[in-house]
């Protein structure tokens, strides 16, 4: 975030947000690509993008069926990665509030990319901006550059090309950033990166990231840190 | 086939997001349940972060992204703004990759 300046504004947040759904909804032009070659019809691919909306579980979908995997097995891996996106949930709902229809809204926009912005935010307030500022962004470019992509396949540009695979990782570090403070969420970030790229070459792609969910489940099993019960009062 | 594969997998990941923003207050309030709530975005955030750049689905790979992940990581040493941070990231990868 701009540190630099102290609390961010919320034109500033709302800019930020703008700026990683723009660079990871670019990623939909590899997903539009992928869909339409895995044999997926355009309609298809672009439905996936606009209700399914959770990248991880898209291209789990689209990978198991032109692997030529039964379409149960599909569904059943889409779920099974889905299941990141309720775990957010959790830090979300306290965090966001959101009731009746724009919990219904907010729901479809519960990803990497808003559960990031939203948690590095200062104030509630802030979150809830950064949340809409940046599933709404995304969302938007996730699906513009799936229909792309399944149209015109990577011929409009790989996103590898300009960097955007090193962007994406650079926005989801950046946005991590300022949660790495103190031993403790440094010690659960490096066990959950050893247990993800111990995971990589074994596990399907996706599940990784998930399985280094449970080193949240099993440190949290342990009495709260001074800094654990320092961050509880600073957030609701 | 495709098209109930295609509907089915979406009904069920909606309704997976909607049950995590759903879970009621008293068991969030648990002490446990806080501490992976607030455990989960640092885990599953640098899992991903890790994955995306090392990897390429099936093996560890090194190459022009974690160039641009070092890069990024010097930018937010020097406390850059955000969006600095990540064009710093992507230019760093393009230059490498045209090395």
């Amino acid at each position: 975030m701009t540190r630099t300046t102290g609390q961010p504004s919320r034109r500033a947040v709302i800019r930020d947000g703008i700026g990683v759904g723009l660079a990871t909804g670019a990623y939909g032009v590899s997903f539009g690509a992928l869909g339409v070659t895995s044999g997926l019809s355009v309609a298809q691919t672009c439905m996936l993008s606009l209700l399914l909306a959770s990248g991880a579980s898209q291209f789990a979908l689209v990978g198991v069926l032109s692997a030529g995997g039964a379409p149960v097995t599909a569904v059943v891996s889409a779920l099974l990665l889905g299941t990141r996106n309720t775990l957010y949930g959790l830090r979300l709902a306290p965090l966001l509030q959101l009731r009746g229809l724009r919990r219904l809204l907010g729901a479809q926009l519960v990803l990497d990319e808003t559960t990031a912005m939203a948690v590095s935010q200062r104030t509630p307030q802030l979150a809830r901006v950064g949340f809409w500022s940046t599933g709404i962004a995304v969302f938007t470019a996730w699906n513009v550059a799936t229909l792309g992509g399944a149209l015109g396949g990577t011929a409009i540009g790989d996103p590898q090309d300009y960097g955007l695979d090193a962007a994406v990782g650079a926005a989801f570090l950046a946005l991590l950033w300022p949660r790495l403070d103190g031993s403790g969420p440094w010690i659960a970030a490096t066990l959950a990166v050893t247990l993800a790229l111990a995971t990589v070459p074994v596990l399907t792609p996706g599940l990784p990231v998930l399985v280094a969910g449970v080193v949240a489940l099993l440190i949290a099993r342990r009495p709260p840190s001074q800094e654990a019960a320092k961050t509880r009062t600073e957030q609701p | 086939m495709i098209w109930t594969a295609v509907l089915v997998s979406a009904l069920g990941c909606y309704l997976l997001k909607l049950a995590g923003l759903s879970v009621p207050q008293r068991v969030l309030d648990r002490p446990y349940v806080r501490r992976v709530a607030d455990l989960i975005p640092v885990t599953l955030l640098a899992a991903l972060v890790a994955v995306q750049i090392v990897s390429d689905g099936s093996r560890l790979v090194f190459d022009a992204r974690a160039v641009g992940l070092a890069a990024a990581v010097v930018a937010l040493l020097l406390r850059a703004p955000f969006l600095a941070v990540v064009a710093v990231a992507a230019l760093a990868a393009a230059l490498a990759r045209l090395v």
